[in-house]
């Protein structure tokens, strides 16, 4: 087992956004995660990274670490992203002045670090970037810019993908990488998700459309309804809820 | 958030250590006896002694300024020491090797080894400790290529011309209050002479140490580049970290000819107080310089980083035609540090240009205040400025003010004026924490982005240092 959610409820605001979701996630796997607005997709993904703003009121998340299941309700998010999951933002953020390069030397030292690997000095580190541009059909001095200052919607969601190969997590969660791309970025950033997926780490995508998942298989679609997981299938049942909607699952349900 | 954001600064101020060293010192008070005794102390020529009498007369006639944007405490002027000086160090020239162990030791500690075998290449430093220059490292080397660098006290003794035909040019006696107090009772500092076509083959450095106890620090530094000389001068300051205010007012002037070049850059580091505002020094400096001749430019880089009260404003008049003066500041103040800082850029000379790129980071409950001004004389035909005045918050008990004046008297004239505030928001930290980055690391990132357009104008080493020390000051600034 790679994450293993248990009755997690959390609070944003004294507002219970998340109401007992069970979730179990191991390696190799990808899982879709949908549902309407306001579901608590979103919630759910910033609580696992650790976002300071959600309370965990009840329940846990615990995380595979040296092969043993450990909560991680006292890790701060740097913390957790060091020990392997990587939050893809639906609105990454914009830091002024920083450049792309230094951000992501700065963050892949800090993972080397914390894994007693050894540091990259900035020549090297470029060079093993410039590796994975073309994968995401980017250029160059996309690295020299300011961390998502004056990026277009589809250059944030690729700059998000870029950052998760370079960093390699064990568990991967995107959080609506796919809505406002175009088909052809949506194709790319697939491919992203396509060359990280291995049998040593699993992805968790959250989305509101099924389009994606034409380009990226899941093993496990769940749907979100008012913070808890309502159904859960497989690939087919994303078809389903394309073609029929939400509501056929959320009739009777309050 | 908030709570991750704020919390307390680091207060290990490492440079708060203090020297164990025999000091002499003159009775405290200020009055005509302490200025002739210091004046006899250099065996300063009659005309310096008159300079500062005449000055003190002004002095006394002059009130405290009231204009700061914060209340300064009261200084009772009488109350301090106004010279200061190792036992065993000889007033005038020296060699370095031949200092006090104790004070070798001082310097080694703030990372300025004065050991000739030792000593950082590339840099000649001048090094003032309290009262008194303690000597100058690479001055021989320099005076093959004409440069002089030495300290005032030397400079008066040795080139009493030049001394006598620029010192309170730029900055005259009356200028303002505490211009008025240093041109009486200045006790040493740096002075720098780059003779005509000569680029100065090192860069020139001095450092200044406050280590005695209740005693002012009253430095003049003269930097005079003849025609077509270029000059990179750094500067460098620490204190003890003590309970009690002590009081640094300098002057520092600048001239430059046709064709001069100069680049000031300081690393502003003075003890800033502990964190309910307790003890730090009061920065009240008046540095000036005048771009007298066509095409000369004078840059002025501040990182203002210490002091419990920060006043100062680095100004360039552009008297040449076509001159330029820049000024490159990033001032930080955090838990109760005062800073109301920023410059004065004054357009005589036609088709002359100025720039100014202020950034003012404010933490916990400092405030920080960037006034300027901008003022286009009717001689100024097509002058140009740009203004750029950024203000970034951190938590949400500080306060950042912006006050530009713009006075502008000729039509031709081109003023551009930006400004902005920001805040380090919440999203930033968590989305490089996201990424491994840890909180502390987050917030220098962020600020160090937020400064790069200064930073890079300072010499490499220095914007190395300038980086550190930020980072530094703002260690432990979130939870």
């Amino acid at each position: 087992m790679l994450l293993s959610v248990e009755n997690l409820h959390a609070d944003v605001a004294n507002t219970e956004i998340l109401r007992g979701i069970n979730l179990e996630v191991k390696p190799g796997e990808i899982h879709a995660i949908m549902g309407p607005n306001g579901s608590g997709k979103s919630t759910l993904s910033k609580v696992i990274a650790g976002h300071p703003d959600y309370e965990v009121t009840k329940g846990s998340v615990s995380l595979n670490i040296n092969g043993k299941l450990k909560n991680i309700e006292d890790l701060e998010a740097s913390d957790r992203a060091r020990e392997g999951i990587f939050l893809g933002f639906q609105y990454p953020i914009e830091i002024p002045g920083v450049t792309n390069i230094m951000f992501m030397h700065e963050a892949f030292n800090a993972l080397c670090e914390h894994q007693g690997a050894d540091t990259m000095n900035e020549k090297d580190f470029r060079e093993f970037i410039k590796t994975k541009l073309p994968i995401l059909e980017m250029r160059e001095d996309f690295l020299d810019r300011a961390v998502n200052e004056g990026f277009s919607g589809g250059e944030k969601k690729k700059n998000e993908i870029l950052q998760m190969l370079l960093l390699n997590p064990r568990l991967a969660l995107l959080d609506e990488t796919d809505s406002g791309l175009d088909i052809d970025a949506l194709k790319i950033v697939a491919k992203g998700v396509n060359t990280l997926k291995s049998k040593h780490n699993a992805v968790v995508l959250v989305t509101h459309y099924q389009r994606l998942l034409d380009y990226i298989q899941p093993d496990f679609v769940h749907v979100l309804y008012k913070g808890q997981i309502i159904k859960t299938g497989d690939k087919s049942l994303a078809l389903e809820l394309e073609e029929k909607g939400y509501e056929w699952l959320t009739e009777g349900l309050n | 958030m908030s709570d991750e954001i704020e919390k307390h600064l680091n207060e290990n101020y490492k440079w708060g250590f203090e020297s164990n060293v025999e000091m002499e010192e003159f009775p405290k008070g200020l009055n005509e006896d302490i200025i002739k005794l210091i004046s006899a102390k250099k065996n300063e020529p009659e005309w310096m002694l008159e300079y500062r009498l005449k000055a003190f007369a002004q002095w006394k006639k002059m009130a405290h300024p009231q204009w700061a944007y914060f209340d300064i405490p009261e200084i009772d002027f009488n109350d301090l020491y106004y010279y200061a000086k190792p036992k065993n160090s000889k007033e005038g020239p020296q060699s370095l090797d031949e200092l006090d162990p104790e004070l070798l030791a001082t310097f080694e500690k703030l990372g300025i080894p004065l050991q000739e075998q030792k000593r950082i290449s590339g840099v000649a430093m001048d090094v003032v400790f309290d009262s008194v220059s303690l000597g100058t490292t690479w001055k021989d080397d320099l005076e093959k290529s004409g440069v002089i660098f030495c300290s005032i006290s030397e400079a008066i003794e040795k080139h009493p011309e030049l001394v006598k035909k620029y010192m309170g040019k730029v900055v005259p006696v009356a200028d303002n209050f505490y211009a008025a107090l240093n041109s009486a009772v200045f006790s040493d500092g740096s002075f720098v002479y780059i003779p005509k076509g000569v680029t100065c083959p090192m860069d020139l450095s001095t450092y200044f140490r406050i280590n005695a106890k209740e005693t002012g620090q009253f430095e003049r530094t003269l930097i005079i580049a003849d025609e077509g000389s270029y000059v990179n001068y750094l500067e460098g300051c620490t204190a003890p970290q003590r309970d009690e205010n002590q009081l640094h007012a300098a002057i520092v002037e600048i001239i430059a000819m046709d064709n001069a070049e100069v680049k000031y850059s300081t690393v502003q580091n003075w003890y800033a107080g502990d964190k309910n505002g307790l003890g730090g020094i009061y920065n009240f400096v008046t540095k000036r310089g005048l771009c007298q001749g066509k095409h000369s430019k004078i840059s002025w880089t501040q990182v203002e980083a210490g002091s419990a009260i920060t006043w100062k404003y680095p100004s360039c008049i552009l008297q040449g035609d076509y001159s330029q003066g820049a000024f490159y500041s990033v001032a930080l103040t955090n838990n109760k540090m005062l800073a109301d800082t920023g410059t004065k850029m004054i357009h005589i000379g036609k088709n002359t240009k100025s720039t100014i790129i202020s950034k003012g980071i404010s933490a916990e409950h400092s405030e920080n205040v960037y006034r300027g001004e901008v003022k286009i004389m009717p001689s100024a035909e097509n002058a140009r400025n740009f203004s750029q005045c950024d203000s970034m918050l951190i938590g949400d008990k500080s306060s950042a003010n912006t006050f530009p004046y713009i006075d502008v008297k000729n039509p031709t004239a081109t003023v551009e004026h930006e400004a902005s505030t920001s805040k380090i928001s919440a999203d930033q930290i968590f989305y490089l924490q996201s990424r491994g980055i840890e909180p502390e690391k987050a917030i220098s990132l962020i600020v160090n982005g937020f400064c790069k357009d200064v930073f890079k104008t300072l010499p490499l080493e220095f914007s190395v240092e300038a980086v550190k020390l930020i980072e530094m000051k703002l260690e432990n600034s979130v939870g």
